[in-house]
């Protein structure tokens, strides 16, 4: 128990909890993004994210690793793309439930997929020599990674607010996700704006994916399942749609499954890491229906 | 008038159903040398049972999100609640200390099925009679437990709108999962080992002194309790309840308006839609003949969903048919594809462990893109659409082949 | 175009029918075979170990394809039943072995499958032998089911005394997936044989799909253990033992039989971890099979893709093979492939296999008193043995 108290062991497990809040982070805003223009809960995008580690994989068995980066980012986004020209865009006049149940199926696919493709064993993602070079930092040593995740989500984050507020495709986007219907009418190209929420969306997936299992570097078929519901929690938790909500968010979870993890093993509490997730959501979602930072009318249907 | 001549009819078919499925589960020991379908160890009657079960489960799905509208992804959770209750309190008190081996017995000392069997016998038809005694009370508690969490929760969660409902009861599903996997709850709910050696639907099977199986009745017990809550879930829907829900569903603003409380309403279908789910879940411990909290997780919530929508939001019989359609599709149809064929010396490609998977979920997506509406849309399959369907065929046949080209 | 679908869909759906029809047919014709199901995970959390057993199996069956019996040769026949390493997946996976018509079912990886499993062959009468599901529950309370491994209670003793003699262990960290039957009961009894000899056990769990285990190997050195024992399967241990490397921890792991396993050793090799794992069986036990078993992975690239990618042999192989023969010897001593008549015959079976002796207790388990205690060469990457422990076997009488 005292030993828990030590300045190094709280400082590690600090640690971890930004950095896994921060690659929960960068899910969460493909979720939030998606959500906000197309109320839809993208089931398929955790499972984008496993496809992304599982690329890694593949692909720097074949290339080195800095030509392989790149070339998992361009084939992570094609497949964000694909998915939503394929599953989403047929339904678009469907009722929202078909298109969660599609999104529903194309995350069966994805995992399915991938359990007959690797034969359902757990493969290893390669060691980034630039993020597994381990520092130290207050007596705790840590991986490069813990301390780059960070500082990578707030400059991604920074980009994106700059996209979205600065550019006309930013703009387009604000207007799909405030108005469907009118900005339609207003000559806006839908499609393109929609297409765009995924590509970036699935960008920012697999930068969190790199960093994420370059962490735990253990990936199975399911391995996107867990991280991608509390991303989504992480979104809801913000109040789904809206971008600081999500990173918050998802910072705020990541952190705390981590303290609870680390609690002292006498307490036997650790086995609610997760479900602590979920109560904490359930008790925001109670005092504030939609969210953090939610807007109020967010029921379009 | 007409409809005491409906409920007559969907009586009659309802027996009539029964009646078949004892038969078929009994036609291979009265008749030898039928084909290997009818024997009591095919593939179909995993599916005929399974079916059942899930179908219980997925019309109860549909009471909330497709009759009320309400969004709620927590019937895993509800299962689950279902499953453990009956589980505990039907675990015969022999074996208690074998199934707690961990925990040295458990904390429940009674068991329902001894119980009964003090009342009636164990042996012979008061043994039979102990048994269903000791199902049913079971089954019942697990609803009523399913139900109670319902309303402890409803309060809170019912205030939430659409997806933050879903991810609210997705969300107690999965704490509800880690309270029951928890070693410190062991003499209870076994933490983290699957309780079993209850009642199974195999134990209905009416066997002679010797021990013999004389009448099977392990499909036909699903069946008939399916059919009975599924029975009890339309009435509801037709009474004046059932049409409060449908106005709920389809303007919530206007449904208060016309005067109609909301929120005892959607309180009602929750409680109700999780009541049948603990009853489904118990049935489900039955079918699986273990109880472990594991096998509840949200890909379950997902699965059903999922058979909800293939049925079509909003119809009874679309989500029956749907399960049937989804159980044998995944259970049996398909799982030539996990194994490796030749057809002579030539193997065909692709076909290895983990395919199947692959083709059905391909299959979903094909179902979803061209079928959004699902199988039934949000209509019944009826006595006067069946008619319809046949007397539009009839005059097709009856033209002459050179007019219709 | 959705009309098109449809037919498309419902031709596919014909055609599948169609295709299990024939190829039930098929074999009822040919009236010289018996099948033999192999209820094994090839998906799922433990597909891993589950398609090294079959590899076993497959090796065994490729080398005695046939058995005479009553004067008559048949040929034996693997029936696959894909249980997908889940519990809610087993019964129906089951029930599609007992409707092939398999006379005897070996199987499975994993305790939690086989006891989901069990009852359906239960009602339907035929025998099952377990090859490496270790918990107490598989056979208790069943019949039909038998194994030829040891138990965990056999496997926590043998692995306590290790800790407390080799380390002279005063702390032991136990971590676990929650609701998983085979983790937690092994670190039960662990704690039980721990415990009572003076030591302190630490028991911790983590939830399932889990895959930051930083913060709890952080605990465990700030809990000051002197080892830790991680019974867990394939997936959590390759992801615990690559985030320790990464952590540079000292501390000696422990693992139970699901860590010796190629996926494991690859994960730890070139790094400065400590891992001890018991098993069922030591490369160079038996020469012949392991030379044989290595011309076998080697020789195909899907035996060598389920092995891992490399012909390292898994005990869980080792003991697929024996299983095999197992049935085979009931087989010819019953000399029928009839279940009822293996189900009786079973109990009396002997066999002498790779692994060492096999003979069954009237609970159906195997009288084993022998596990073999390996060690990750981090170097090499191979396991070297570490020590053999005949353990107490009147410890693991008093259990029960």
């Amino acid at each position: 128990m005292e030993q828990l108290l030590s300045a190094e062991y709280i400082v590690s497990i600090l640690l971890s909890g930004i950095s896994l809040g921060g690659q929960l982070a960068l899910i969460a805003i493909g979720y939030t993004m998606v959500y906000g223009i197309l109320r839809l809960i993208n089931f398929a995008h955790g499972d984008v994210f496993m496809v992304a580690g599982l690329l890694g994989i593949y692909i720097s068995a074949a290339l080195p690793m800095y030509i392989a980066i790149p070339v998992v980012i361009a084939l992570t986004i094609g497949l964000g793309f694909f998915i939503e020209r394929a599953a989403y865009k047929p339904l678009r006049e469907a009722p929202r439930m078909s298109v969660m149940i599609s999104a529903i199926g194309v995350s069966y696919l994805l995992q399915n997929t991938a359990t007959y493709i690797t034969g359902g064993q757990p493969m290893t993602y390669p060691a980034i020599d630039a993020l597994t070079r381990t520092v130290s930092i207050a007596g705790a040593s840590t991986k490069l990674v813990v301390i780059i995740t960070p500082i990578l989500v707030v400059v991604l984050i920074v980009l994106l607010t700059t996209l979205i507020n600065h550019t006309k495709i930013g703009m387009a986007m604000r207007a799909v996700s405030k108005d469907f219907e009118t900005s339609r009418l207003m000559g806006i190209k839908i499609n393109n704006v929609i297409s765009m929420t995924f590509v970036i969306g699935s960008g920012l997936a697999v930068v969190g994916s790199i960093l994420y299992f370059t962490t735990y570097p253990a990936i199975t078929p399911t391995a996107g399942a867990m991280p991608g519901l509390k991303s989504f929690v992480a979104a809801v938790f913000g109040g789904i749609g809206s971008i600081p909500g999500a990173v918050i968010g998802a910072f705020l979870i990541g952190i705390c499954e981590t303290i609870i993890k680390g609690l002292p093993s006498s307490w036997n509490v650790s086995v609610f890491s997760d479900a602590f997730t979920f109560a904490l959501l359930i008790v925001i979602l109670t005092c504030k229906p939609t969210g953090l930072f939610g807007e109020k009318a967010t029921d379009k249907v | 008038m007409r409809k005491t001549k409906h409920t007559g009819r969907s009586l009659l078919a309802v027996a009539g159903l029964l009646l078949v499925i004892i038969l078929l589960e009994n036609i291979s020991s009265w008749i030898p040398g039928l084909p290997a379908v009818f024997a009591p160890t095919s593939q179909l009657f995993t599916v005929l049972k399974k079916g059942a079960v899930y179908s219980l489960v997925a019309v109860s799905m549909n009471l909330l999100n497709g009759f009320t509208g309400l969004f709620s992804l927590g019937q895993a959770g509800f299962m689950l609640l279902g499953a453990y209750t009956y589980a505990i309190l039907t675990v015969p008190m022999a074996s208690k200390d074998q199934v707690y081996y961990l925990f040295g017995g458990s904390a429940v000392k009674f068991s329902l099925v001894d119980l009964f069997q003090s009342l009636f016998g164990n042996t012979g038809f008061g043994g039979y009679l102990s048994l269903i005694c000791a199902v049913l009370v079971g089954i019942l508690f697990a609803g009523l437990v399913a139900a109670l969490f319902a309303a402890l929760i409803g309060t809170p969660v019912l205030r939430l709108k659409s997806d933050y409902l879903a991810i609210a009861t997705l969300g107690f599903a999965e704490i509800l999962r880690a309270i029951f996997q928890w070693q410190t709850l062991g003499p209870i709910t076994n933490g983290a080992n699957m309780l079993k050696s209850f009642p199974t639907f195999a134990d209905f099977n009416i066997r002679n002194g010797a021990g013999q199986v004389v009448l099977r009745l392990s499909t036909f017990v699903p069946f008939l309790a399916a059919i009975i809550c599924i029975a009890l879930i339309v009435l509801l829907i037709h009474s004046s309840y059932g049409r409060a829900f449908k106005a709920i569903r389809d303007d919530e603003v206007a449904a208060e308006a016309m005067g109609i409380s909301l929120f005892k309403h959607k309180m009602l279908s929750f409680v109700i839609s999780s009541f049948f789910s603990g009853v489904g879940g118990a049935l489900f411990a039955m079918y699986v003949a273990n109880a472990q909290a594991k096998a509840f997780t949200s890909t379950m919530t997902y699965e059903i969903l999922l058979i909800v929508v293939i049925g079509g939001i909003g119809s009874i019989s679309g989500s029956v048919i749907g399960t049937f359609l989804y159980v044998a599709c995944s259970e049996w149809w398909l799982r030539f594809l996990d194994a490796e064929t030749y057809i002579g010396s030539f193997k065909v490609p692709l076909l290895r462990s983990g395919f199947r998977m692959v083709v059905f979920s391909v299959v979903i997506m094909i179902i979803v893109l061209f079928f959004s509406k699902g199988i039934m849309g949000d209509k019944e399959l009826s006595w006067a659409g069946i008619g319809g369907l046949l007397k539009k065929r009839r005059p097709k046949k009856k033209t002459p082949a050179g007019k219709e080209g | 175009m959705k009309k098109l679908f449809a037919v498309l869909l419902a031709a596919c759906m014909v055609l599948s029918l169609c295709a299990c029809s024939a190829s039930g047919g098929k074999s009822d014709s040919g009236a010289k075979v018996i099948k033999i199901g192999v209820f094994e995970p090839s998906s799922g959390d433990s597909a891993s170990g589950g398609k090294k057993e079959i590899l076993g199996m497959q090796y065994a069956n490729s080398q005695v394809p046939e058995v005479t019996l009553g004067g008559q040769t048949y040929k034996v026949e693997l029936v696959y039943g894909d249980n997908g390493s889940s519990t809610d997946k087993a019964p129906s996976a089951a029930s599609s072995l007992v409707s092939a018509g398999v006379s005897v079912v070996l199987g499975s990886y994993g305790s939690g499958v086989s006891m989901a499993g069990g009852p359906k062959f239960e009602e339907a009468g035929i025998p099952a032998i377990g090859v490496t599901c270790t918990n107490p529950n598989v056979t208790a309370g069943n019949s039909y089911y038998f194994r030829i491994c040891f138990l965990d209670n056999f496997q926590a003793d043998v692995l306590a005394n290790f800790a407390m003699d080799k380390f002279d262990a005063k702390t032991a960290y136990c971590l676990g997936e929650t609701g998983n039957e085979y983790d937690q009961g092994l670190i039960a009894f662990f704690k039980q044989v721990f415990e009572a000899a003076g030591g302190k056990v630490i028991a911790d769990s983590f939830p399932t799909g889990n895959s930051d285990f930083g913060s709890y190997l952080n605990k465990a050195k700030s809990e000051g253990a002197d080892v830790i024992f991680t019974p867990v399967s394939i997936a959590y241990a390759v992801q615990i033992i690559k985030q320790a490397a990464s952590m540079g921890l000292e501390t000696p792991f422990l693992g139970s039989d699901t860590l010796d396993d190629n996926m494991v050793l690859e994960a730890i090799t070139g790094s400065d971890l400590k891992l001890y794992v018991s098993t069922f069986y030591q490369e160079g036990g038996s020469k012949e099979f392991d030379e044989g078993i290595k011309k076998y992975i080697n020789g195909s690239s899907e035996a060598l893709a389920a092995n891992g990618g490399n012909d390292t042999i898994s005990a869980v192989t080792a003991m697929g093979y024996d299983a095999y023969f197992v049935a085979l010897e009931a087989m010819k001593k019953a000399d029928s492939g009839d279940k009822a008549a293996l189900m009786k015959i079973l109990p009396s079976v002997t066999y002498t296999g790779v692994s060492g002796a096999i003979a069954f207790d009237e609970v159906g388990d195997a009288v084993r008193d022998t596990a073999y205690i390996k060690t990750a060469d981090t170097a090499a990457g191979t396991w070297v043995l570490e020590t053999v422990q005949t353990g107490s076997a009147s410890a693991a009488e008093t259990e029960k």
